[in-house]
């Protein structure tokens, strides 16, 4: 297979289908999944070509989706469920705290749940309430669980892949406004690991360290930062538990400043544990506290209101600019 | 106390507790009929015929029924001994199950060894049906594990201690055994509680909208901790099911074989690719929610009394002594075995060790996780701390 530009929305329904055609125990369930392809179309055509028996269209009930995609990962097969929105997961979130994290070891390791949850997740598209949040945190505080998220099409689709494959269950975070973003994907390459961050643009000055939808708008700000003779390093974590603390640390030691940035709630966010181990890893190395940019401690606001909500450009800057003057 | 039918009962009791109990109330009255309640065995052990249930337990031994009386002798002894263990220190916690064996031994010697039981964590009865070791369950209420035992080794899950959470696990199970074509049941065991849990209801729904070959068993034994059944429902549970469109039966549940049959009958319905049955049994939380519960802060010993006179164990040895099924020497002999599984399981939880220390980072992940390898490792270095000072 050859590289091919596609949009990150159809890298992972690209993905979703290499797996159900290598794989007859994966299948892909949620709300609207299959006929309608998904609200946002990330199934689309799956269950033209795979059947309503692999590509499930559910009841509306996310408890109801989680519980049974467990039962069918008890009888071995591996589901790749669809949340709709993050702001409704919550029904879910019993079944997936207290069971789906947790069975692995109830078990003594017995039982491998390998259940794939997506989430489109985050804000900037101008929703309506409960469509537009970043719940990564409450998932990454409990142990038993992966968190990812892509930020690219290319990272969409081998993520995606790896995610399906882990015997672990996973929480799949989709950048939705990052959807059409194309990105090249070369579906032949040996992905790395999957909990691996990456470097995404070298710099000597300060690290912007970012995941999902907030890797686009650190690159933005390092190329408007560039302008003014700062030379900022991007590093996409790319997945939320684990984290890569290893590669946060080398970047640190060698800019001595650290942006964290997420559209999360800057509260108890993932920043916060980040903040907290590069000081006891690199304390010596830093030049400034580790800042973070994010949403506030207030509901996610209504469309009219998000930008001022969401870390734009000038919002990341600014941290940028504090860091820099200590 | 006078011996009362089952199956002739009044709505059992009020809405209230001790203050208004034998009364029936006006609540009830809304319920659409008299419960029916499916009944082979009387509480004084005499056979009664019906017509529908009948033909599921008519090839029966005396051999087989022998077997169920031993079956819920052992399980009650079991529970006994589990018991006296917390009381005496050795058990943090105790769930017992006393007066359910019935229920618990139908159901349970009614699935077949491919089926799949999604217990809740009062099934000690439907685990010793399905050949888990008694002392296994043991260990989670010790403190030493939070379940003990390899679910695919006996096709019997682990406990569930949130309620009413394996019910989806049951129906996505069973989804999945249909997906396979395979001609296996699944059972999923819930009570009165968790009857009011969203996630019943979503696995009602569930199983319903894709046919999946469960069996839902709720066992009615009238008490949540100190809630009773009427502060869950205005109608009677099993009559749940008509409105997801499958059916539901009130069985006897202190009636062994009125369990065993209705649910051969609804297993059956399951291999037939019939979809989700209800079973609702009737039954009775003859102790305490658990050993930390105080059921004297919320019912009358006269409700408790009334229950007894239907014991599951004794109905059924009564029906053995009267149609000649057993002697005098079985009982005998029963009561030796009983007694030595009390002592294996006692000198079991004895000598059942603590964790090691390092099991708490261990089985987190499947693949691994470099946090868990991280606190591991400061973990290991904070106890090998104490090594360096005690070397010194």
């Amino acid at each position: 297979m050859a590289a091919e530009k596609m949009a990150l929305a159809k890298a992972i329904n690209e993905s979703l289908r290499r797996a159900l055609e290598t794989d007859p125990k994966v299948l892909v369930m949620g709300e609207d999944v299959g006929k309608l392809g998904g609200v946002f179309r990330v199934t689309d055509g799956l269950q033209k070509d795979f059947g309503e028996s692999r590509v499930i269209d559910t009841p509306l009930a996310e408890s109801g989706i989680v519980g049974t995609a467990i039962g069918l990962a008890l009888r071995g097969y591996r589901p790749v469920v669809e949340i709709q929105f993050d702001g409704f997961v919550f029904p879910a979130y019993d079944q997936i705290v207290t069971q789906l994290a947790k069975m692995h070891a109830r078990s003594l390791g017995k039982v491998k749940l390998p259940v794939v949850v997506r989430i489109p997740y985050g804000g900037g598209i101008g929703a309506v309430e409960h469509h537009s949040e970043s719940p990564e945190s409450l998932f990454a505080h409990v142990a038993g669980l992966k968190i990812v998220s892509p930020s690219n099409a290319s990272d969409a689709y081998w993520m995606m892949q790896q995610a399906i494959q882990s015997d672990d269950p996973v929480i799949f975070f989709e950048p939705k406004r990052r959807y059409w973003d194309k990105g090249e994907v070369v579906t032949d390459a040996i992905p790395g690991p999957l909990h691996k961050a990456k470097v995404v643009r070298e710099g000597r000055d300060l690290t912007l360290a970012a995941y999902g939808p907030m890797v686009k708008t650190c690159l933005e700000v390092a190329a408007a930062a560039a302008e003014e003779g700062r030379d900022l390093e991007v590093l996409d974590l790319r997945s939320v538990s684990p984290l890569d603390f290893d590669s946060i640390q080398t970047s640190v030691e060698k800019t001595r400043r650290l942006v964290v940035v997420h559209e999360a709630p800057v509260f108890f966010g993932s920043g916060a544990e980040i903040a907290a181990r590069i000081t006891e890893r690199c304390f010596y190395h830093l030049e400034a506290p580790v800042l973070r940019v994010g949403g506030y401690h207030a509901p996610y606001p209504p469309a009219r209101l998000e930008e001022e909500y969401l870390p734009g450009l000038d919002r990341v800057l600014d941290a940028v600019d504090r860091a820099l003057a200590y | 106390m006078t011996v009362e039918s089952t199956a002739a009962r009044k709505p059992r009791r009020s809405a209230g507790t001790k203050s208004t109990a034998g009364k029936t109330t006006s609540a009830r009255k809304t319920a659409s009929a008299e419960p029916e309640l499916v009944q082979l065995l009387t509480p004084e052990g005499k056979r009664v015929k019906n017509a529908e249930f009948d033909k599921y337990v008519a090839g029966i031994t005396p051999e087989e029924l022998r077997g169920l009386y031993r079956d819920m002798v052992l399980t009650r002894r079991f529970d006994a001994e589990a018991t006296a263990l917390q009381r005496q220190g050795e058990l943090g916690l105790w769930a017992s199950l006393l007066g359910q064996e019935a229920a618990q031994i139908g159901s349970g010697r009614a699935t077949r060894e491919d089926d799949y039981v999604f217990p809740t964590y009062r099934e000690h009865g439907v685990a010793w049906c399905r050949g888990v070791d008694p002392t296994n369950l043991l260990g989670m209420f010790r403190g030493v594990n939070n379940g003990g035992w390899d679910p695919n080794s006996n096709n019997f899950q682990l406990y569930t201690i949130v309620i009413g959470s394996q019910t989806l696990h049951a129906t996505g199970y069973a989804m999945g055994v249909a997906k396979d074509g395979a001609d296996s049941a699944v059972i999923a065991y819930f009570g009165d509680g968790a009857s009011s849990q969203g996630d019943v209801a979503e696995s009602f729904t569930f199983s319903a909208v894709y046919n999946a070959p469960v069996v839902f068993f709720c066992q009615n034994n009238q008490w949540a901790i100190s809630e009773p059944t009427e502060k869950q429902t205005r109608v009677p549970l099993y009559q749940r099911a008509q409105g997801y469109g499958f059916p539901g039966v009130r069985v006897d549940g202190n009636d062994v074989l009125a369990c065993l049959a209705v649910t051969k009958w609804a297993l059956e319905r399951a291999r037939n690719g019939e979809g989700p049955t209800l079973v609702e049994a009737f039954t009775y939380r003859m102790g305490a929610h658990t050993t930390s519960d105080d059921p004297t802060r919320y019912r009358g010993d006269e409700e408790r009394q009334s229950w007894e006179a239907k014991d599951p164990i004794l109905r059924l040895r009564a029906y053995l002594e009267s149609a000649n099924h057993a002697d005098e020497g079985f009982f005998a002999e029963l009561e030796t075995e009983s007694e030595a599984l009390g002592k294996r399981v006692r000198e079991a939880v004895r000598a059942m060790p603590d964790p090691d220390r390092f099991a708490i980072f261990e089985n987190v992940y499947a693949d691994g996780h470099a946090l868990v390898d991280e606190e591991r490792a400061q973990f290991a270095a904070y106890q090998a701390s104490f090594a360096d000072v005690e070397g010194a």
